[in-house]
């Protein structure tokens, strides 16, 4: 029994693992159909900012969990005024342009803090499922999930800076003709799905090895749980999060990672393949 | 930089070579531009997953072939470094290896980190029969009359950690190793000397080397309830299990010992908490406390600023295998690759920082001290000394003085 | 495009082809003559990668397939390559194997995403995806145990001392460097020769046709899942052969030929040479490696970076790559002469251009 306590959660962790590197993404895909190829490096950033942060002498907390959106958000806004507001409407340029800054931030901090895995340590400690040991840590990465989760849907669904969002993602034309400046909302969205993916390489700082080529190893589960999610951001997100983070946390205990990662993956595939507009395309639809 | 024999592109390439060039210079003013300098090829991954390794090891052959020319150069010639920055991938190693040997066509090459990528440049060199060094700790058994192996081999080192592991924690180990040739073969040895010493082996697990999340490892690993965890994880990925592993709370509940942790940063960078008590074993740790060992570090701070505090085994390698190679050129009196090779086969001894070292005729590894230690508080706690342990792994089949065509990599043999 | 009177742009066109054409035989028989050895080498690379190129240029060029995942068929090809020489022993069989391959798993691949509809940027992530498992499968195979006859895969490590190419019959007597340089340098020549004529054809009006407007050509009776799937499957092929060389080029393949950087890079080969043109991927492949060549040999900057700054300023600025603005300026010029004709407008990444 202990050790299904221990599986169970795990896979709760993987999940939440698979939402907060989910969610900006999604944010940046579902408003405005632009597919943020340089995601993952959004992520490494926020993962620098926090290692930062903390050998600075900033408390860890706030180093893990405040800093990280609030620089990442700022470096995505600079982003989307210079590289991207030129390319709306071209789905493959942004793609293609994204990429370059992928690349562009790799080799960025490569060379301004050298090709070293850094780390900071978990600020908390463990915990026992019956005679099994657990990482504290875990619990922290579940909380951070729930409430982006959580915040994501309270702003789209209460605030009059979601309604207007929501209305320019439906109609910017519609919108811009009531007085909304639809460039504007883009900015912002871009720079929230930006803070979004800096949160996540903030809160997974601890348990990842920190290094400029590190946003790789998260971008295709990410996109791929994007669109298997489909439109409606948080509840497509969170449904494939649950999906694909089962499949790879189970298939991971029995065989390897890797087998875990290719089960995620390929599930992943074949879900689209079956749904091509994801879960929420077909079912939900309404739903944010 | 106007010195015979520097094209353009040498001239205009930074970093390194640039490096190289100064250091080569006061020698050249002394000496005028009579001699023409002797090519020493250096191929090491200063950046990208091992550039942590990499820099350091990069670092002690430019400090190395400094000694030398300020030694006088070897023969009456002045050595120039031609280095190049592999980055970590495979297809760099395979290009500039062809680099080295078709176009710069130096007289020797020293490098390669992984085992990965001395097995994709060993051939290169060998049809191009230029001489090679091998200067990195590694799982055993190369044998190959053209490649000279300066680190220490499983039969030195991961034979004391097991052993230690047998006596003072238990008899079950868990294995957990990097999925590659080194952690593929590193785990064989580890099993054979568990098994040798009574004990057994509960689960071995292989990871690539970007896998950076173990929570599932360690979940499987408290499943199979060891007593030890042997690791042969490496690279900056792998080093998540070791804080994954402390934030678990697993560090009081089962103790590990590791072949490769240590030879990096880590002890600079990770807690303290995390770090302290893995049992290792290396040929040689900085905080030896031997003159030799100390003129080492001491020179390598003088040279790249007092920060330098994570020199392993890697970089006293690194400076063996050009100090075996300047003994054996003095010795031969040329550089012709022959020549060198039967040098060096007529058992040369070194003083290195490690203590004394000799190249063993039979087998190309080297016959040499390990010391077991742990990190504590940032420091290496040597335990005990292991002096002139031989190459026994690769020592069992390959004599190259008898057989110097063989060309092979012994794995070992599981039957036994 | 009026047939009866042949515009500029055709006559430019097959000139174009007359003197690549040209300058490729200059090379193919130039380069053993003035180079070293390792000019030779390097050379032999460089036509390699550029096969490479040529086949992203093709599938995502004329037929509009965004395939991020390239090199899924490159290391398919030089894996297939590498295992089955080593059992065979004799080169010709394997060369077809190394193209054989990697076209039937781009068919399935094909036929799946195709017949199911999927729409063109998921279209890039699935390749991408799928690039992304095969390096992960591919990476994990480095017990003994995971061998095809004779051949250990070695996982991360790779497959080491592959056997050259030989003269059809004679396993015993491998290629030279020159050897090796003919054959590459030869096969890219030919490789461009087949797709063009392969353009120049019904097929690849249609496949032309159906990436400039996929529903009117739906409309007119042909099938765009199955010329896609066709497209799909020729530019695999194609990638599979530029698999083969690579391995022949360095007798060494291991998994990060599936990586993303390799699928990236060719990209940007295309991207710079030139979207829409089969000359510019090749230049685009050589140029691009040539600096990255370089700038590994210096520490000061990443080169990351510097690939990074140049596919941002290419999206951004020169969309159309290299060969098109030359070919733009050239056109202007015939314009002058004869003022009645508009000149073609440049537009973006995948905007309308002419078959060439």
């Amino acid at each position: 029994m202990d050790l299904a306590g221990l599986l169970a959660f795990n896979v709760v962790t993987g999940i939440a693992t698979l939402v907060l590197i989910t969610l900006g993404l999604g944010v940046i895909y579902g408003m405005m159909r632009i597919i943020n190829l340089a995601h993952g490096e959004f992520m490494m950033l926020g993962a620098y900012t926090a290692v930062m942060a903390s050998g600075a002498g900033v408390n860890i907390w706030v180093a893990m969990l405040v800093l990280p959106p609030l620089v990442v958000g700022l470096i995505g806004l600079v982003l989307e005024r210079t590289v991207i507001r030129f390319l709306y409407g071209r789905m493959m340029d942004t793609m293609l342009a994204t990429w370059g800054v992928s690349l562009g931030l790799i080799g960025l901090v490569t060379t301004l803090y050298g090709n070293v895995v850094r780390g900071v340590s978990t600020p908390v400690g463990s915990f026992d499922i019956g005679r099994y040991g657990a990482s504290l840590y875990s619990l922290v990465i579940v909380a951070a999930a729930l409430a982006a989760l959580v915040g994501m849907f309270l702003l789209l669904r209460l605030t009059k800076f979601g309604l207007i969002l929501r209305a320019t993602m439906q109609n910017p034309r519609m919108a811009a003709a009531l007085g909304v400046a639809p460039n504007r909302i883009y900015m912002a969205t871009f720079a929230l799905g930006a803070a979004l993916a800096g949160l996540a390489g903030g809160v997974l700082a601890p348990i990842s090895g920190v290094s400029p080529a590190m946003g790789a190893a998260y971008i295709a589960r990410a996109f791929i749980t994007v669109l298997g999610g489909g439109p409606a951001i948080i509840t497509g997100t969170g449904l494939a999060s649950g999906l694909f983070g089962t499949i790879n946390e189970l298939v991971s205990f029995k065989t390897t990672p890797v087998i875990g990662d290719v089960a995620l993956l390929a599930a992943a595939i074949l879900l689209i393949r079956v749904l091509p507009q994801g879960i929420t395309g077909r079912y939900l639809r309404r739903s944010l | 930089m106007t010195q015979g024999g520097w094209s353009r592109r040498q001239a205009l390439r930074l970093g390194l070579s640039a490096a190289a060039g100064t250091v080569a210079m006061p020698f050249v003013a002394r000496n005028g531009l009579a001699a023409e300098p002797i090519k020493l090829g250096s191929l090491l991954d200063g950046s990208g997953a091992l550039g942590l390794e990499g820099k350091r090891m990069i670092e002690t052959t430019e400090y190395a072939v400094e000694l030398l020319n300020k030694a006088g150069g070897l023969i009456g010639r002045p050595i120039q470094l031609v280095a190049y920055d592999t980055q970590s991938t495979m297809q760099l190693y395979t290009q500039y290896a062809q680099q080295l040997a078709l176009k710069d066509k130096v007289d020797v090459i020293q490098g390669g980190i992984t085992s990965a990528s001395r097995e994709a440049i060993r051939p290169i060199f060998g049809r191009s029969k230029t001489l090679y060094f091998y200067n990195t700790q590694y799982e055993g058994g190369v044998c190959d009359r053209n490649v000279f192996c300066t680190g220490s081999t499983p039969a030195q080192t991961v034979n004391h950690i097991v052993d230690y592991g047998l006596k003072n924690w238990g008899k079950k180990a868990y294995i957990i190793a990097a999925d590659y040739n080194y952690g593929h073969i590193t785990a064989s040895w580890m099993t054979k000397f568990m098994k040798d010493g009574g004990g057994s082996v509960a689960g071995t697990d292989f990871f690539p080397l970007d896998v950076t999340n173990f929570s599932s490892a360690i979940s499987r690993i408290q499943q199979a309830q060891p007593e030890l965890v042997l690791s042969a994880l490496v690279g900056a990925n792998h080093s998540g299990f070791y804080r994954q592993w402390d934030a678990a709370g697993m560090k009081a509940k089962i103790p590990l010992a590791s072949s490769v942790f240590g030879l990096g940063d880590e002890l600079t960078t990770m807690d303290t908490s995390t770090t302290n008590g893995i049992i290792t074993c290396y040929g040689w740790y900085n905080d030896l406390d031997t003159p030799a060992s100390k003129a080492f570090v001491s020179g390598m701070q003088a040279k790249f600023g007092a920060d330098v505090t994570d020199l392993s085994e890697l970089c006293t390698a690194t400076y063996e295998g050009i100090m075996f190679w300047a003994e054996a050129v003095k010795k031969a009196g040329s550089v012709e690759r022959d020549k060198v090779v039967a040098a060096l086969e007529t058992g040369i001894t070194i003083d290195s920082p490690t203590g004394k070292v000799t190249m063993d005729p039979g087998t190309h590894h080297t016959i040499r001290n390990t010391y077991l230690a742990r990190p504590k508080d940032r420091k290496w706690e040597i335990l005990a000394t292991f002096p002139n342990s031989f190459p026994a792994d690769t020592g069992g089949a390959c004599d190259l003085v008898k057989n110097p065509r063989m060309n092979k990599q012994f794995t070992p043999d599981m039957k036994g | 495009m009026t047939p009866s009177r042949p515009s500029p742009a055709v006559g430019l066109s097959l000139l174009g082809f007359l003197a690549t054409l040209a300058l490729g035989l200059a090379i193919l028989f130039g380069a053993p003559r003035t180079l070293d050895t390792f000019g030779l080498v390097q050379c032999t690379g460089f036509a390699a990668l550029a096969m490479f190129g040529l086949s992203q240029g093709f599938v995502w060029g004329f037929a509009g397939v965004m395939s991020f995942g390239q090199a899924a068929f490159l290391g398919l090809g030089g894996y297939a390559y590498a295992v089955s020489v080593i059992n065979l022993g004799d080169s010709t069989l394997p060369v077809l194997i190394a193209i054989v391959v990697p076209m039937l798993f781009a068919g399935l691949l094909g036929y799946f995403m195709f017949y199911g509809r999927i729409s063109d940027a998921y279209i890039g992530v699935i390749t991408l995806t799928v690039s992304v498992i095969l390096f992960q499968l591919v990476n994990a195979t480095s017990g003994s145990q995971y061998r095809i006859g004779a051949a250990e895969l070695g996982g991360f490590n790779g497959i080491p001392a592959i056997p050259a190419l030989n003269l059809p019959g004679h396993p015993d007597e491998p290629l030279d460097n020159d050897g090796l340089w003919y054959a590459a340098m030869g096969a890219l020549v030919l490789a461009y020769v087949l797709l063009r004529a392969v353009l120049a054809s019904r097929f690849g009006r249609v496949v032309v046709a159906i990436r400039e407007n996929e529903t009117r050509a739906q409309l007119i009776g042909y099938d765009p899942r199955l010329y896609k799937l066709l497209a799909f499957m020729i530019a695999a092929g194609v990638a599979g052969l530029a698999g083969c060389l690579y391995a022949n080029w360095g007798g060494f393949i291991s998994p990060t030929v599936f990586g993303l950087s390799m699928s990236a890079q060719v990209i940007i080969y295309v991207l710079v040479g030139g979207l829409g043109t089969l000359v510019g991927p090749m230049l685009g492949a050589v140029l691009i490696q040539w600096l990255i060549i370089a700038a590994g040999s210096q520490t000061v900057v990443d080169s990351n970076l510097g690939l990074g700054l140049v596919l941002v300023g290419f999206v951004l600025l020169v969309p159309q790559g290299l060969v098109p603005v030359v070919r733009g300026l050239l056109l202007r010029l015939i314009e002058r002469r004869t003022p009645s004709r508009p000149a073609p407008e440049a537009g973006g990444a995948l905007a309308t251009e002419r078959a060439r």
